[in-house]
């Protein structure tokens, strides 16, 4: 398979998804595609629903209506097994992970490849330490979870789900809590991996000049309308930004591409 | 990761070893030469292969069979409900298998003329009692999720389960009420080789069970949502830890007694050994040397003597209680309670 076919190929799509708990749904009619190589950032005021949309994206949860499609399958039909090889995700937050070291953590993402009792096979550990360095994190492999700091266990967590060598990875909120150079950093490391490994990966963030300036497209969550998917340029050029956070006190500044805050 | 290797070697040896001063230790003590002449060699005439064949031998098997499994559906427990304060004794699965066997113990006149043997109705009873108990405790974490809660909702079941056999205490007969104070004391000597099986046959199930739960536990470690993520079916995973503990718990309180504290503590203790929760060494390490403490145990008691008649039970708090304080003194993170 040409590298250049899976790139217009979409890996993961949606048909009228309708996504949220209990009778209401949350956001619906969501139509959008992740393409291989290529880094999407998932954007929207809190609350709207992005932890929810990556969830049902993830097989997490079950959508109230519509369906995933992943290499044009429905994803509700794979076994659980068969949905971890292709869709990884990295929730926001630091799990509690119990006393394990940062190798043996990573290493936990190559489950879905195992046999029935996790024992890992000298290519499981060759993909664990490729995962490691990718992500930027092999300095860390014998530190507890508990004694990285902030930006350390994004790194982590993010090797482990590239461990899982899926085609497609989703990530909620991965730069929170992190100050400015940690943020451009696990953006950027998202970048190369989508360019060198031909995943396509989305994640929700608040950062949207890290987002502008290192993704190839943008998913834009409005209340009031249709979610909108596009390059970053399109994104300025038709005015879509400015009304994802109209009425919120902030305006987005064309000129500049950056917000201004109104007092 | 070689000296974790290293650890479960050093916790095999203990349990041998251990094993074999329990088949000489005693009111009559016998050589160790004498114990494999014994062990290997049929000969009806010596007095010492009668000692070790009929009384030690199974003695030693209980207790190394009560240990492992006992660890086993501690460690379970501890990372299923994400608290490491969970064990058999303390969420009340214990006491829930007491009742049970108190049931037919102490209430013989309802069951005298069922034409099941009494072995198998108080094995019965005390899988009942401890997974009744364990679906209730299962219903209450889904509904508060709160560590402490959960262990105080597990308190309570217990007092429940003891007022109710308070109750039947009361109304029984002498003979019916000795036995049951006695049993309620724990010991690992009330089996004899032909009853072994009973045990045996169940505890074998659930820690075969446990070695298969290795590798889901692993992924809950980091929670439901991560471990759904990696193909690990969580509800059908629950299922099958909440049965297995179950039957570990409620066959070994069956034949032993409410034994306190061993299931609770020994994970903890092969945690600080082996420095990891990943279950492929932690499981092993825990199953090792909850045989080593059982026997350790048993051996206190035994070396005591007859006339003190150390209660087992005893024993195990002596050793586990401290432990359990350590652990929540220490103020590890992995220890602490969520």
């Amino acid at each position: 398979m040409g590298a250049k076919q899976l790139i217009m190929e979409p890996l993961l799509r949606t048909e009228e998804l309708a996504i949220g708990y209990g009778s209401q749904p949350l956001l619906k009619d969501i139509v959008l595609d992740l393409r291989a190589g290529e880094l999407t950032a998932l954007i929207g005021v809190n609350g709207i629903g992005k932890s929810t949309l990556l969830r049902t994206l993830a097989g997490l949860q079950a959508p109230m209506a519509g369906r995933v499609l992943l290499h044009d399958g429905v994803m509700r039909s794979l076994s659980a097994q068969q949905r971890a090889r292709q869709v990884s995700i990295v929730l926001t937050g630091r799990p509690q992970g119990g006393m394990l070291d940062v190798a043996t953590l990573v290493a936990l993402g190559r489950q879905p490849w195992t046999n029935r009792w996790g024992s890992l096979s000298p290519r499981d550990h060759e993909v664990v330490e490729s995962a490691l360095k990718r992500a930027g994190a092999t300095h860390l492999r014998d530190k507890s979870l508990d004694t990285c700091s902030d930006g350390e266990c994004q790194k982590v967590l993010i090797a482990r789900a590239l461990a899982q060598s899926t085609p497609v990875m989703l990530l909620d909120e991965p730069t929170a809590f992190l100050d400015l150079p940690n943020r451009a950093d696990i953006v950027r490391t998202l970048r190369t991996i989508a360019r060198e490994e031909k995943t396509a990966i989305l994640f929700s963030t608040h950062d949207l000049q890290l987002a502008l300036d290192l993704c190839d497209r943008l998913i834009l969550m409005r209340r009031d309308g249709p979610l909108w998917q596009g390059t970053p340029a399109e994104a300025l050029s038709s005015g879509e930004l400015e009304r994802a956070f109209s009425g919120s006190g902030i305006r987005f500044d064309h000129a500049n591409g950056t917000h201004r805050f109104m007092p | 990761m070689r000296t974790k290797g290293l650890w479960l070697l050093v916790f095999a040896i203990a349990t041998v070893s251990l094993a074999l001063l329990g088949l000489a230790v005693g009111s009559v003590h016998v050589p160790l030469g004498e114990v494999w002449t014994a062990l290997f060699h049929r000969d009806p005439q010596n007095t010492f292969t009668t000692i070790i064949r009929q009384v030690r031998l199974p003695e030693v098997i209980t207790a190394a069979t009560a240990g492992a499994g006992l660890a086993a559906s501690g460690l379970i427990m501890q990372t299923l409900f994400r608290n490491p304060l969970a064990g058999p004794s303390v969420l009340g699965i214990s006491s829930g298998a007491s009742l049970g066997v108190a049931l037919v113990m102490l209430a013989q006149p309802l069951w005298i003329a069922l034409p099941i043997p009494r072995d198998m109705l108080v094995i019965a009873a005390s899988l009942a009692g401890a997974i009744a108990v364990l679906l209730l405790i299962v219903m209450a974490d889904r509904r508060v999720g709160d560590g402490v809660t959960l262990l105080i909702i597990g308190l309570m079941v217990g007092y429940l389960c003891s007022a109710v056999i308070s109750v039947l205490q009361s109304a029984s007969a002498a003979q019916a009420l000795k036995g049951y104070v006695l049993w309620g004391m724990g010991s690992f000597a009330g089996v004899d080789l032909p009853r072994i099986l009973w045990l045996a046959v169940p505890v074998a199930i659930g820690i075969i069970a446990a070695l298969v739960l290795i590798k889901p536990l692993n992924a809950l470690l980091l929670g439901d949502d991560y471990a759904r993520s990696m193909g690990v079916p969580v509800d059908r995973t629950r299922r099958i830890a909440i049965w297995t503990t179950g039957l570990l718990a409620g066959a070994i309180t069956a034949f032993c007694g409410p034994i306190a504290f061993l299931g609770l503590a020994t994970p903890h203790v092969a945690r600080a050994f082996v420095r990891t929760s990943d279950h492929s060494t932690l499981m092993p390490a825990s199953i090792l040397l909850g045989c080593a403490l059982a026997l350790g145990c048993d051996l206190i008691v035994r070396s005591a003597g007859n006339e003190m008649a150390l209660p087992l039970n005893a024993i195990t708090s002596l050793l586990g209680a401290p432990v359990v304080l350590w652990v929540l003194l220490s103020g590890k993170k992995w220890a602490r309670s969520n």
